[in-house]
């Protein structure tokens, strides 16, 4: 049964093993999650789930937005996200998802928002190499050649300065180190996307699944 | 930021010894040789205490057979058994980088009084 729990990024630290290993880990603030609606087939064409999670203040819910969640049953929500599911009659609306889905030492895929960087150049966003800074250069940053004369145009996937950064990405098997349900947290090895107090998505690995 | 912090005093461990740089320390390490566990001392001088929390670290420098041999090591690693101050010195900064280019008498350490 896929599964997935929405989080928010708390930040990182290190645990160390028996073996006295530290560990970078980054700890999520996982669920509880509630689960709004469920998707089918016959109703909506494909089969998922949508879950909640997050707390915001009543007021600033616009009414038709409410109106899902007094539909569902559940107090309104701050993120609502969808998860492909094979069975979705599995869940039920309502029903609570927390972090012990996840068991330690299992392999996790995080999904999150990176940090925006804004508009930046080649070396930052593609990693060019930079020109020598002194002795008369006047070569410090720039993108470089653009291409051959032949063609009298640039081709199309030219890297460019430009936007870098807030974009979805998914890190792939993390390690999972720590589950605490009662305090909702999960920590998995490595680093995760995005800011602290980002959201975050945590689901069972795309390269360990079996199906 | 409450999550990480109660994480980390989890692992701190708060029975380790009051000690600065230029104090005269010996490290009991765990070591494991063959499938055996077993404790190894380093003696030496604190020469730095960096970091804060869960991730200090702490390195203690001695000569050994003429060659200086430092080594670090996280404080609340579980691989350090104990840690013993023989004796405290007194030194005017906190990083004794100084002590690498010293030898012999030159690199003593007064006790602190």
């Amino acid at each position: 049964m896929p599964k997935g729990i929405l989080g928010k990024k708390i930040g990182m630290t290190q645990i160390f093993t028996d073996q006295g290993i530290a560990i970078p880990v980054t700890v999520i603030e996982a669920g509880p999650c509630l689960v709004v609606q469920t998707k089918t087939p016959g109703k909506d064409g494909y089969s998922a789930i949508q879950i909640g999670f997050g707390d915001k203040r009543e007021r600033l819910f616009t009414k038709p937005l409410k109106g899902q969640f007094t539909k569902a049953g559940v107090r309104p929500l701050r993120y609502l996200r969808e998860l492909r599911v094979a069975d979705p009659e599995a869940y039920k609306v309502g029903q609570e998802i927390k972090a012990d889905i996840f068991t330690a030492g299992e392999k996790v895929d995080v999904v999150g928002t990176t940090k925006g960087k804004g508009f930046a150049g080649g070396i930052k966003r593609h990693g060019f190499h930079r020109g020598p800074m002194a002795h008369g250069s006047k070569y410090h940053r720039r993108p470089g050649s653009l291409g051959a004369k032949g063609p009298a145009r640039v081709f199309k996937g030219r890297k460019l300065p430009g936007h870098l950064g807030a974009e979805r990405v998914t890190v792939q098997n993390l390690e999972v180190v720590i589950v605490d349900a009662d305090r909702n947290m999960l920590a998995v090895k490595g680093a995760v996307p995005g800011p602290k107090g980002g959201l975050v998505l945590v689901k069972p690995s795309t390269k360990s699944r079996e199906d | 930021m409450n999550l990480i912090h109660s994480i980390e005093q989890e692992q701190v461990k708060k029975d380790i010894v009051k000690f600065a740089p230029g104090d005269t320390v010996r490290v009991h390490v765990k070591v494991v040789e063959g499938g055996r566990e077993r404790i190894q001392i380093f003696e030496g001088v604190v020469i730095r205490r960096r970091g804060g929390g869960l991730s200090e670290t702490f390195t203690v420098r001695r000569v050994s057979y003429g060659v200086g041999v430092e080594r670090t090591f996280p404080m609340h690693t579980p691989k350090i058994e104990r840690i013993e101050v023989l004796r405290r010195g007194r030194v005017r900064r906190a990083r004794l980088y100084y002590l690498r280019g010293l030898r012999g008498k030159a690199a003593r350490i007064q006790d602190k009084r």
